[in-house]
């Protein structure tokens, strides 16, 4: 038992020393076309500066959505924009399975040593996507320093870990929605939906939303754990449905649900997979 | 003229093939109009009206302006910049059809297809949740010029993104720039009336309230008889000057054109 478990340790670390050195060549091809690299880098930032434009623009007309001042929502935009461009940074790339099996070509995938999934998301790697990092890192900054937060060891150690959460579970949802493809391959769109509609739908608070679109959001795609329930928790804010605070600290386990559950699903779309032969 | 009408028929019928894609693209649509619709409804909680729209305009705007998304073409199309790069566009100037005039041929079949199978549905749907406002039986030939005239102003704005890989060769940049800079002036995420004056000021006196805003300002009924004349002739104006521009930045553009490979 104790050699199994070293050898998956050993395994793994293999795995990812690959792992980083294919991104690393990506990295270097990438910057071979510095300009053109530098201009998406410019554009992938103000892509996430538009929905900070949104948020600005409506509150150039109120001072408080739902009972959440400017701040207050920044610190949503922020922890959810930020877990958003980790997981579209590392995970968005399995998207991509779509375009191999309609060309035959996910079989080499299969061929080498090494997770499709690690595979698919090396093959892609951009780093021009890190731009979407820049304006909800600033934001998340300010917000943390500046919402009134009253500061404890816990609430310290939430931010890190309610980043991490929500890495993971926008990152098993793109995994999910990416499965499909291996039964229809033009459906990629519906995806979109729970990804990008997801980031949007996670920077606000989800008070806003109907008490259906609620429900749904917290019990079935659990967008509201990525950010809502790890802000109220920051700023102590009573949720209006009666949800204690603490429920926050359920986000590394509803994440680690999602993670598993998305890895079930992809495994076994996997073993569904018949090549086009082409 | 035969010939475009033809383009336009058979891309039509292209459109149908991608049923999934369809259904996909449908669901993805009602959900970002919900979002929205909801946010907005939040905001006026706090306050009556904003600008000149009170909370049913802003709703019906919403799901107006995702029923319109496809339509009009404001993602933007990567299939030209891709065969500028790949050279493949010689064949389509070799054409004995004008390129910018098949492009909107195009652009008018896929139009056609996305109103009845994008457009409709997720205006019901949101209708069936909401309270959306409906336009009087005399605006809607208005609406329809509106929309006609809009497709042909986001025509010649992505025309001209995507000319720009005749110089850059990776258009990917400027598009991306360009496009959200359309998205986001033409009103698709909060509507132009909540902007600030000066940006209100500014997405008006730029082509893009005339891609989405104007024609779901006609359909809402804020532009009534002379008004309505007025401001679809602006949208007009727009697309003619867009295109004239486009026949000027093509006509230079092939001068540089070096067909590559053997």
């Amino acid at each position: 038992m104790a050699d199994a478990g070293a050898d998956t340790r050993h395994e793994a670390r293999v795995q990812l020393g690959i792992y980083l050195r294919l991104l690393a060549a990506r990295i270097r091809s990438d910057w071979q076309y510095r300009t053109s690299f530098v201009l998406l880098l410019l554009t992938q930032t103000l892509v996430a500066g538009l929905d900070l434009a949104v948020i600005a623009v409506l509150f150039g007309r109120i001072d408080a959505l739902a009972g959440w001042s400017a701040l207050e929502v920044g610190l949503l935009y922020g922890i959810g924009g930020v877990a958003f461009a980790l997981a579209d940074l590392f995970a968005s790339q399995v998207e991509y399975v779509a375009k191999h099996i309609k060309a035959g070509t996910f079989d080499r995938f299969l061929l080498r040593p090494m997770s499709p999934l690690l595979q698919l998301s090396a093959d892609q790697f951009a780093l021009r996507r890190s731009g979407r990092l820049v304006q909800p890192g600033v934001v998340l900054v300010i917000a943390l320093a500046g919402a009134g937060i009253h500061w404890t060891p816990a609430r310290f150690f939430l931010v890190p870990v309610a980043v991490a959460s929500g890495t993971a579970v926008f990152s098993a949802i793109w995994v999910l929605t990416s499965s499909i493809s291996f039964w229809t391959v033009e459906t990629q769109e519906f995806g979109n939906a729970f990804t990008y509609g997801g980031n949007h739908l996670t920077q606000y608070p989800i008070d806003v939303l109907g008490p259906w679109l609620r429900r749904l959001v917290t019990f079935v795609v659990p967008l509201a754990f990525v950010a809502y329930f790890p802000a109220a928790y920051l700023l102590d804010k009573p949720d209006p449905l009666g949800a204690p605070v603490e429920t926050a600290l359920a986000a590394p386990v509803v994440a680690a649900i999602l993670v598993l559950a998305a890895r079930a699903v992809w495994l076994t779309a996997v073993r569904h997979y018949r090549s086009t032969g082409s | 003229m035969r010939v475009l009408a033809v383009v336009a028929r058979q891309t039509f019928r292209r459109m149908t093939a991608y049923r999934g894609a369809t259904a996909a693209g449908l669901f993805t649509n009602t959900v970002f109009g919900f979002l929205l619709a909801y946010v907005l409804l939040a905001v006026y909680r706090e306050r009556p009206d904003v600008g000149s729209f009170d909370a049913t305009d802003a709703v019906t705007f919403t799901f107006v302006a995702q029923s319109l998304i496809m339509v009009v073409g404001l993602f933007g199309d990567s299939e030209l910049p891709e065969r500028i790069r790949t050279g493949d566009v010689v064949t389509d100037l070799f054409r004995p059809v004008d390129l910018q005039a098949w492009l909107l041929a195009v652009a008018y079949g896929k139009a056609a297809f996305y109103v009845i199978f994008r457009a409709i549905l997720p205006f019901a749907l949101g209708a069936a949740v909401f309270d959306l406002r409906m336009p009087a039986p005399a605006l809607w030939p208005w609406f329809v010029a509106s929309v006609v005239a809009a497709v042909a102003v986001a025509f010649g704005w992505r025309f001209l993104l995507a000319l720009s890989a005749f110089w850059l060769l990776d258009d990917r940049g400027v598009s991306g720039l360009g496009l959200m800079a359309a998205l986001f002036l033409s009103g698709l995420f909060v509507p132009v009336v909540f902007f600030p004056d000066w940006l209100e000021t500014l997405a008006r006196a730029l082509p893009f309230a005339s891609m989405l805003q104007v024609p779901a300002e006609v359909f809402l009924g804020k532009h009534l008889g002379a008004d309505a004349a007025r401001i679809v002739g602006l949208q007009v104006a727009w697309a003619l000057g867009l295109a004239a521009v486009g026949r000027v930045v093509l006509a230079r553009a092939v001068r540089r054109v070096v067909v590559q490979g053997g």
